[in-house]
């Protein structure tokens, strides 16, 4: 215990150090605002409990959600918070793992140069873990995002492949499907021919409306006359999703990739640009792992750059987790949006690792 | 002394105690009808507990009773990584239901996962809110929805009438045991065509969190057998 508060003193410490604010987080935080952002599952994770007056509350799951919110009401640009507290979450397979733990934060909330603020995260938590026997993974949805964003298709399949850019499985089962895999069931067929596809089904009931049905049919139709997505564009994003390399040679594989898919060009420069930011700060790039899909199976709102450390193989407990959230700025903006990066650490995760490194 | 907890009224009551008295055990209600204590004839050793049979999976989790009677749906749903708590000895193959979700029949563009997913994506941008899934069947929804790689939609607590939620908008979408089909149909719903979420029958489960001492073991063994499992 005493282990754990001298880690979470000396990290709030080097965060202090580097210029942030010290702020904090209400620990019940309104349930509807984190389930708006992560979906039903968050319930999975997250312990809800109800207040008479103010409905549905959960135990924080997290603190970025309420940070960005504290920023988005007033914020300076640039900003730099940081935070300890507890977190709450749901085990309901493991009764090992921990239901409470503490997290030790960093945000940067700035316009300038966001290849600067990504490599000034990565490099502070590097430095926070610096001496002990650890992994680190990174990865960018921002390039992924870019290389969607630049398919020669329709706007509907863009839009529903990034939705699901966070579901793997589902995102392959859409990639296949768009590029023309599988036949399209008879009944489907017959649907969007018919005349009148209402037929013996009655009024409409509930809150949906026929009108939306129709939208919705309209679409269809328009996706069933919509051409496959090249073999070619396929390839490029496989090939960007089994990227598991050193980042020099992710960058150099990802300008290759970039001359036949130039949507991701300027994703690309922004990799290059941190990696050289990175490399400033003392960073060894050279042996940086970067994977394609890193990211991609949290539940999270991770948009751009995204870091882990770990004590050691895959399975091994996590240290610290952290990455880019400029969209998540925009939704809790209420108009207003600003690029952020952050990161936490866990200090019984290091404590206990320091023990053990003895 | 082995502790079997079996439901304590009903079909699934008289269901669970034909299948015993088949494999040569006989469970009865002791006493007059409304009291809810039993015995087990045919073997030594075992005491039958009368339980509602969605308590059944609790008393099993927390090791207060040895076997018990359930519908596999319960015990999926009550608890928490149910695999580690409890083990299937056999499927009675009584009690059989599905449970499954049912959208309007007006939905004409509505036939499987794929397009309740996009289907739902659209209504949140229309309505502001997710798309809300009537259901008591929180933790097996959630799962399979998941599992699914569907979004947007919300859980809705029904612990009853569940069918009436569309009409009543006050849901969108149901998730709900069906053994016909037939209530579904009457409140302009129709069976969404994709796998079950779970096919449910009543099963005899195991605790494997409750205390057993050598003799129980043995009656535990000898049961087994009876059951032939």
């Amino acid at each position: 215990m005493a282990a754990i508060q001298d880690e979470t003193a000396r990290l709030i410490g080097l965060f202090k150090n580097a210029g942030a604010e010290p702020i904090g987080a209400d620990i019940l935080q309104p349930a509807e605002t984190l389930l708006d952002i992560y979906g039903e599952d968050i319930r999975a994770r997250a312990y809800v409990t109800s207040d008479p007056l103010r409905g549905e509350m959960m135990l924080r799951p997290d603190f970025t959600v309420p940070i960005v919110q504290a920023h988005m009401a007033g914020g300076v640009d640039p900003a730099r918070y940081c935070y300890a507290g507890k977190v709450f979450r749901k085990q309901e397979l493991d009764a090992a793992r921990p239901i409470e733990f503490e997290q030790v934060g960093y945000e940067v909330f700035a316009s300038a140069s966001p290849a600067e603020a990504d490599a000034e995260v990565f490099a502070l938590i590097s430095e926070a873990l610096a001496g002990l026997p650890v992994r680190a993974s990174t990865g960018d949805l921002g390039i992924l995002t870019a290389a969607v964003r630049g398919l020669q298709t329709s706007e509907a399949r863009k839009a529903a492949l990034l939705r699901h850019l966070w579901r793997p499985k589902r995102f392959l089962s859409l990639l296949a499907r768009f590029c023309g895999e599988g036949e399209m069931s008879a009944e489907r067929k017959r649907l969007l021919e018919a005349e009148d596809p209402f037929v013996n089904v009655g009024e409409a009931v509930g809150v949906r409306s026929r009108k939306e049905v129709i939208d919705r049919l309209v679409r269809l139709r328009e996706e069933a006359s919509t051409p496959p997505i090249s073999h070619g564009e396929r390839e490029m994003i496989d090939a960007l999703l089994g990227l598991k390399q050193t980042s020099k040679d992710a960058l150099s594989h990802l300008r290759d990739i970039a001359v036949d898919l130039p949507a991701i060009a300027s994703a690309v420069d922004r990799f290059a640009q941190r990696l050289e930011a990175l490399a400033e700060r003392g960073v060894d790039v050279d042996a940086l792992q970067f994977e394609g899909s890193y990211g991609r199976t949290t539940l999270e709102y991770y948009d751009g750059f995204v870091f882990g450390f770990y004590a050691g193989d895959a399975d091994a407990p996590v240290l610290a987790t952290g990455g880019r959230y400029d969209a998540l700025t925009a939704v809790l903006g209420k108009g207003r949006a600003i690029p952020a990066v952050g990161g936490v650490i866990r200090p019984a995760e290091v404590a206990a690792l320091r023990e053990a490194a003895r | 002394m082995i502790k079997l907890g079996v439901p304590s009224k009903g079909r699934l009551m008289d269901k669970t105690f034909d299948w015993f008295g088949k494999h040569g055990l006989t469970l009865e209600k002791s006493g007059a009808d409304r009291e809810y204590a039993g015995r087990v004839e045919g073997i030594d050793g075992v005491e039958l507990v009368l339980l509602s049979a969605g308590e059944i999976p609790r008393e099993l989790a927390a090791g207060r009773i040895h076997l018990g009677v359930t519908g596999s749906d319960l015990v999926r749903e009550k608890i928490a990584g149910w695999q580690s708590q409890v083990q299937e000895l056999a499927l009675l193959g009584f009690g059989g239901a599905d449970l499954i979700l049912a959208v309007p029949q007006g939905w004409v563009d509505v036939e499987t996962l794929d397009d309740l997913d996009a289907a739902a994506a659209a209504f949140r941008k229309v309505h502001g809110f997710r798309m809300r899934i009537a259901t008591k069947y929180h933790r097996l929804v959630r799962d399979y929805l998941r599992e699914h790689g569907v979004a947007d939609y919300q859980l809705v607590d029904s612990q009853g009438a569940t069918e009436g939620t569309v009409k009543n908008e006050t849901a969108e979408v149901v998730a709900d045991i069906t053994s016909t089909g037939e209530t579904l149909r009457a409140n302009g719903l129709r069976i969404l065509d994709a796998p079950v979420v779970h096919a449910s029958q009543a099963t005899l489960f195991q605790s494997l969190t409750a205390d057993v001492s050598d003799t129980e073991r043995q009656t535990l063994r000898d049961i087994k057998s009876r059951l032939s499992i």
